[in-house]
């Protein structure tokens, strides 16, 4: 039987050198245009990767997750803001999960 | 300065934080079917302070394998925060201090990553710790009630406090997606990869954070070679970002125009006072 906190302290130890490593060791900015490019369009290509089809899973009735997606990406586009967008998808979903 | 933009984390953490409430919530109960405690449960949401990872990590508690396959899975699921990291790395002023280096990295999460490295100019340490500070908090908080009540909260209505997360996504991606062209391609070409890759056979077998890491990598890459980006334009993209409500706007303007004064950030404070 393994200790329980022994994986713990594994899972924290592994996650916050993955997390710490780059931060700590690149001091300089970097030259390397490509590089640059690369972390810039970083944030914006994993955030739509995990848009996109997760809303679908993370709803009891994906057309609920579809809807709310068109839905926020609307708003989003027209400049809705942080919280406006996210409750607007919310309210979507709790809405359609009752009607469908 | 630095406590404007801690207070400012602590508002944009909001939305995240009511997200994580749920999806931790959820976490909880894994933990306690994991044969975790309240406590063992909620100090590792403190230290680890991911969904995926946290997930992939309790299953290998429940199945009570070797030390050596949890640090592998959770070296996989958390493999995408050493990009972020990267990225983070070239968002703050290359003289800050190691001190803040490790918190801001112990506390880079999808979500935290999303609205610190977005932020116009330079990034303020202290935004990442009002963001974690707010938002971390009720990921514990959420661990601890999953293991205590278990499943309390009616389906739909975690259903509805799921895609709080998403929604928030989806407010940090569309506007520079609106502003920017490349920007708006690759949204488009990263979401439709995503959506093939979760459905085609075999390649559906990758865990989430495999398949976010292999196609980040793919599509970032490809957008890097194909369209890269000149000083200019990265500046004018950086402050064109506008991850907030337009109600926080005049107050990051105050910000930018204290920030002024720093030589590094002279050029680009100098173009978002003049909006």
């Amino acid at each position: 039987m393994h200790q329980k906190y022994v994986y713990i302290f594994i899972m924290f130890f592994v996650s916050f050198l993955i997390r710490v490593l780059p931060l700590t060791l690149i001091r300089k900015e970097i030259k390397n245009r490509t590089i640059r490019s690369f972390l810039y369009y970083v944030p914006y290509v994993t955030l739509a990767v995990m848009t996109f089809p997760a809303i679908m899973d993370a709803t009891a009735k994906p057309m609920a997750g579809l809807a709310s997606l068109v839905l926020g990406m609307i708003i989003a586009w027209f400049g809705g803001g942080l919280f406006p967008t996210a409750i607007a998808c919310s309210v979507t979903v709790f809405v359609l999960e009752m009607m469908l | 300065m630095n406590k404007q933009w801690f207070s400012k984390g602590l508002r944009d953490g909001i939305p995240i934080a009511a997200g994580y409430f749920a999806v931790s919530f959820a976490l909880g109960i894994a933990a306690r079917n994991a044969g975790l405690n309240a406590f063992q449960a909620t100090l590792a949401s403190l230290l680890c302070n991911a969904s995926a990872g946290e997930f992939a990590g309790f299953t290998v508690i429940a199945s009570n394998a070797s030390y050596l396959t949890m640090a592998v899975i959770t070296a996989i699921t958390n493999a995408r925060y050493l990009l972020m990291s990267a990225a983070l790395s070239q968002k703050l002023p290359s003289d800050t201090k190691l001190g803040h280096r490790l918190l801001v990295g112990f506390w880079i999460t999808d979500e935290i990553f999303g609205a610190s490295a977005t932020v116009p100019g330079k990034l303020n340490p202290f935004y990442n710790y009002g963001l974690a500070v707010c938002a971390l908090s009720f990921w514990a908080l959420g661990t601890c009630l999953g293991v205590v009540v278990g499943n309390i909260l009616p389906a739909n209505v975690v259903s509805a406090l799921g895609v709080l997360l998403y929604g928030m996504f989806l407010a940090i991606i569309m506007p520079p997606a609106r502003k920017d062209k490349v920007v708006r391609l690759l949204v488009a070409a990263s979401m439709l990869l995503s959506f093939v890759c979760a459905r085609a056979p075999w390649i559906s077998n990758l865990s989430d954070g495999t398949r976010i890491i292999i196609l980040t990598v793919l599509i970032a890459g490809a957008g890097a070679v194909l369209f890269p980006i000149s000083d200019e334009e990265e500046k004018a993209q950086s402050e064109g970002v506008d991850i907030s409500a337009a109600d926080m706007k005049s107050a990051l303007d105050a910000e930018v125009e204290k920030r002024e004064e720093n030589v590094d950030n002279a050029v680009a404070a100098g173009k978002e006072a003049t909006k």
